[in-house]
């Protein structure tokens, strides 16, 4: 469980960052979002791994999972989305104002150009 | 238990508000905003002269005892923060109400949401928090550096939101590591929890802990991630850049609070664990930037840099962690926030009257006031390259004292002195093109009018501010001492917390 869990958020991450560093602003805010994924992911699991644990106090229960890093996760997924929201609006834009999706709002010219 | 400190959040969060309610009406909303920044002001005032008591101020959110709650703690170092915050924010606001503010929609909204996330951000004793709060001041200065619209904000606007969204995330995953080995995140009982860690936790710790130090390097502007700053900084509207100015220095305090309180010379495995990076990156950034400075095209460029290169000047005192060293780079915070506001707020009365040519460091026509504007043009600038007999001048010679008994003596006096040389040329460069080499023979440009008194008067209070700084120096370096004191023994910081 722990290792499957830990190498979802590895590969999260890096298709987040290899995403983030792409040249369109698509991409890269595809990117930032598997990026705050991986990261709430991550989150989660700082409470541990566990399952049908009660994260608050019931009679007789034998463990109990703990509770803060979901609220915090949740505080996450909030500020994250939001940002998204933003970020995304932002890039339409840019599209509109600059004519072009480019990161940099210059279209590269040269031989390297994808057509 | 005094209310008075939660006041620097509540108090723009209300204005925010109210300002969102009065909708259209322009004298309403500029009044609104006006009375609150004040009101922010007359409160970081009288925080001040609380926290000089010596005395720890601390206030549990909704009762909730630490380290369960969320506290906020008043000390030297968050009061003098707010105040700083509360006197750029009244000076860019003065500056901003004279048409600025007008330029796009919703601008006192997001001002005010900006000054409650720096108040915030200067309060909290809360990692977590800490990071709920960089969230609001950074999604309200999305908002003010995209205010005004044009192609260049947007550009830079796309690069300043996507790096700090990468950076909020490391910001994350540092956070809840610490959580995940530690079980806490307040940061007095965080300091506690770092000092009794075990042996096999110390690798994890140190990463969280250098993680956070890449976090609040990149808010703070440091090498090698300072490249976002002078695009955003140059494009961003005058009074929204000049209020930026305070925002930098959010990462400088939350390096300053970590990396004293929690991981400090207490911390066992972690002890002064961003020491060795601190001073190299700070020299770099001071040598970097006033090189940029000296290749700018622009004024508001050149200011940019400038900025910079005053962020790598005070993070070298405080990579020294001594109380002298951090002494003077509080009382050198002071000087360059208050500076560079000046600058900024000056470059955008220059630009309008300089026609097509704007800011850009070329040959044009006089300007249409060259006496006042060139006499301004001249107190910032030895201002902020550090010469006689201005406050900069003190915070360099502070920092350089601070020095002289440490084994990096001779890279802080080489850098630092060679970066003052840099920006003398850099700034007389620009100044006689602006104020000397002028085009006489060339067309007047058609708007060229004189600025109003009101839109001088916020840059002549941010100089009487740096005057006041420069003749209080006596009482200014004994304050930031007392601060660094308190910083480098946290001890009643934490007992002040915890009980």
């Amino acid at each position: 469980m722990e290792l499957l869990v830990a190498s979802a958020i590895g590969v999260l991450v890096a298709c987040g960052v290899y995403l983030l560093l792409r040249g369109r602003t698509f991409p890269v805010v595809l990117g930032l979002t598997l990026l705050s994924y991986g990261v709430n992911v991550f989150i989660f699991v700082m409470g541990r791994l566990q399952s049908g644990a009660p994260p608050i106090i019931k009679p007789g229960a034998a463990g109990y999972a703990d509770p803060l890093p979901q609220a915090l996760v949740l505080t996450a997924i909030v500020i994250g989305f939001g940002m998204t929201a933003f970020v995304l609006a932002l890039a339409v834009k840019a599209r509109f104002a600059l004519g072009n999706d480019h990161v940099d709002g210059v279209e590269r010219s040269g031989p390297e150009r994808v057509p | 238990m005094s209310h008075l400190i939660i006041a620097p959040v509540v108090l723009p969060v209300l204005a925010a508000v109210l300002v969102l309610l009065a909708g259209r009406r322009q004298t309403l909303t500029r009044a609104i905003s006006v009375v609150s920044t004040s009101g922010l002001a007359a409160v970081a005032l009288a925080l001040l002269i609380a926290a000089d008591t010596g005395e720890y101020q601390v206030y549990t959110l909704g009762q909730w005892a630490a380290p369960f709650g969320i506290v906020l703690v008043l000390d030297r170092l968050s009061a003098l923060m707010l105040l700083l915050t509360a006197v750029v924010g009244v000076c860019s606001l003065l500056y901003a109400v004279q048409g600025c503010d007008q330029q796009g929609k919703n601008f006192h909204a997001l001002f005010q949401f900006q000054l409650m996330g720096l108040n915030g951000a200067f309060l909290t004793g809360d990692l977590f928090n800490l990071f709920v709060f960089f969230e609001v001041f950074l999604i309200a200065s999305y908002g003010l550096l995209a205010h005004g619209g044009g192609e260049a904000r947007l550009r830079a606007g796309i690069h300043y939101v996507v790096i700090n969204l990468a950076g909020s995330a490391l910001f994350l995953i540092a956070v809840s590591l610490l959580y995940g080995v530690l079980g806490t995140l307040n940061m007095a009982d965080l300091a506690l929890k770092v000092a009794a860690a075990d042996i096999e936790d110390a690798a994890l710790i140190r990463s969280a802990a250098l993680l956070l130090l890449v976090v609040f390097a990149l808010k703070a502007a440091l090498f090698p991630l300072y490249f976002w700053l002078p695009d955003a900084y140059s494009s961003a509207s005058a009074p929204v850049a000049a209020l930026f100015s305070i925002m930098t220095k959010a990462g400088v305090y939350s390096i300053l609070r970590v990396y004293t309180l929690v991981f400090g010379a207490e911390a066992g495995a972690a002890q002064w664990v961003a020491a060795p990076w601190l001073l190299p990156a700070a020299l770099a950034t001071l040598a970097l930037g006033m090189l940029g400075a000296l290749a700018s095209r622009r004024l508001k460029g050149l200011i940019a840099y400038l900025t910079v290169a005053s962020v790598g000047t005070l993070m070298a005192a405080v990579g020294l962690f001594s109380v002298d060293g951090i002494g003077a780079a509080l009382y050198y915070m002071a000087h360059s926030t208050l500076i560079i506001a000046v600058l900024f707020l000056l470059s955008d009365l220059i630009a309008r009257q300089r026609g097509d040519h704007r800011d850009h460091l070329e040959r044009a026509a006089p300007v249409a006031q060259p006496v006042l504007l060139g006499v301004l043009f001249f107190a910032g600038a030895i201002g902020v390259a550090g010469l006689p007999p201005l406050s900069g001048f003190i915070g360099k010679v502070m920092v350089l004292q601070s020095a002289t008994a440490t084994g990096a003596v001779y890279w802080v006096w080489g850098v630092v002195l060679a970066g003052g040389l840099l920006s003398i040329i850099s700034l007389s460069q620009a100044g006689s093109l602006l104020f000397w080499n002028t085009d006489v023979k060339a067309e007047k440009p058609p708007l060229a009018a004189p600025a109003s008194a009101a839109a001088i008067m916020p840059v002549a209070a941010l100089l009487a501010g740096i005057a006041a700084l420069s003749a209080l120096a006596q009482p200014m370096k004994r304050f930031a001492g007392d601060a660094a004191v308190q910083l480098l023994h946290p001890a009643g910081y934490i007992r002040s917390v915890l009980g």
